[in-house]
């Protein structure tokens, strides 16, 4: 507590911009993971998020929905028109204006392009196709926009990262920029990116979206949680985004 | 979601007297039955009971479950490549349920 509040003094030189592109990506919250998880999440037989993938490579396959199309029908095999999607999420979509992460875009597919109900948020169907479609964008380098029409979300998202909250009265930067590398209890406190997301949790015995990470972590600071899909989780995921500039996509991941 | 929930990694060619690697994972709450829900309701036990694998007819693994085991058990084992034929899986749950899967592995003398 006491290198948490001697860390306060920084929080101005950490509030600059994200680092540009030429600087050095962050490293992936597996690195910090045991040899054990890390070795089982690259093993695509071992790696119990796959499950999740296959069933979405099912899902995706499927004529749902009044205008009897699946998502193939209209965008092919996913291995060619998902390659190099996710890694560019959330993003603005234009027609309506507003920032859509991987979940929220394929959910749009399905009420505006099948005709069918939104799936809901944490469902294993929606996981499913979220770890299925940014599954194929594997390996590839996270880099979203944050100019242009994005850049009042992205800077929505940082005041959050940034704002102290909850009982505990600690803002996501304090673990996750200040502290990152530490201890807190038997974890070691990583950057907090999204690249790995949606992950198989082993404390959750299931793979869980990224926004499900960020109401475990307002939850241990006992502040607010926000609805899953929240604009405010969209905007914070930007942000994250931003911060994992570079570093590779490695859904779905597995974390402890 | 009415998805098969089982995953298997097994090559699909060997040579005769190879050690072939069986990577298995299976998409199941495991519910211990110690657990209750938010109105105190105890939550039904409802675990995998027994995974069996035949090759070729006959019986290479076998494993009883407890409530000890996790969600999603993933499952790895040996066997020896010793003639072409079938690899049956077979995963029942303590709900009666059954879920087959069979793949075909070809061995070259
Ligand atoms: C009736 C046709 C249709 C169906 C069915 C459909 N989509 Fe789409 N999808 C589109 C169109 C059109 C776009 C917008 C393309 C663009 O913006 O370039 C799109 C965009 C997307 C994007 C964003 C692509 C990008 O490059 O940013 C994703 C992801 C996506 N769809 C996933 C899905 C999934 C998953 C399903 C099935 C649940 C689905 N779609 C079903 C037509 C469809
Ligand atoms: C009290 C410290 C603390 C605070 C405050 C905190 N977190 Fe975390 N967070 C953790 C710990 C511990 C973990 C688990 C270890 C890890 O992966 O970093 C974690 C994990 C994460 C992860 C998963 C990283 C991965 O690779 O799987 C994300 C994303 C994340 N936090 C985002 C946030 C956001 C956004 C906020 C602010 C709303 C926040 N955290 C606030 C401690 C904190």
């Amino acid at each position: 507590m006491k290198d948490l509040v001697k860390s306060l003094a920084l929080i101005p030189i950490l509030a600059l911009p994200p680092s540009s592109a030429s600087a050095d990506p962050l490293p992936s919250g597996t690195t910090f993971q045991s040899t054990a998880i890390r070795a089982q999440q690259a093993d695509e037989g071992a790696n119990p998020g796959m499950l999740w993938v296959e069933a979405g490579a099912k899902l995706w396959g499927r004529t749902e929905g009044s205008a009897g199309k699946s998502c193939a029908a209209c965008h092919g095999p996913a291995e060619q028109s998902m390659k190099g999607v996710a890694f560019r999420y959330p993003a603005v979509e234009p027609t309506t204006g507003h920032l859509l992460n991987l979940e929220t875009r394929i959910n749009l597919c399905r009420t505006k392009n099948q005709k069918a109900a939104p799936l809901a948020y944490e469902s294993g169907e929606l996981l499913g196709l979220a770890a299925f479609a940014a599954r194929q964008s594997l390996g590839l380098p996270i880099g979203v926009r944050i100019d242009g029409a994005a850049a009042p979300f992205y800077e929505q998202g940082k005041a959050f990262f940034y704002r102290r909250r909850g009982q505990l009265n600690l803002s996501c930067a304090q673990c996750h920029v200040d502290n990152a590398g530490r201890k807190l209890r038997a974890d070691t406190i990583s950057h907090g990116l999204g690249n790995g997301y949606p992950t198989y949790r082993l404390e959750w015995q299931t793979v869980g979206s990224l926004h499900r990470r960020f109401r475990a972590c307002l939850f241990g600071v006992r502040a607010v949680q926000y609805d899953f899909g929240a604009p405010d989780y969209l905007d914070l995921e930007l942000y994250l985004a931003s911060r994992a500039e570079g570093i590779a996509i490695e859904t779905p991941a597995i974390r402890p | 979601m009415d998805i098969s929930p089982a995953r298997i990694s097994v090559p699909t060619e060997a040579k005769k007297g190879d050690i072939i690697a069986i990577k298995t994972l299976f998409r199941h709450p495991m519910e211990t039955g110690y657990r209750v829900d938010r109105y105190g309701k105890p939550i039904p036990r409802r675990i995998v009971k027994r995974f069996s694998v035949t090759y070729a007819g006959d019986v290479v693994f076998a494993m009883d479950f407890t409530q000890g085991v996790a969600a999603n058990p993933f499952i790895a084992f040996h066997a020896v490549a010793v003639e072409t034929g079938e690899i049956v899986f077979v995963w029942e749950d303590d709900q009666g349920k059954i879920v087959t899967e069979r793949r075909t592995l070809t061995v070259a003398r």
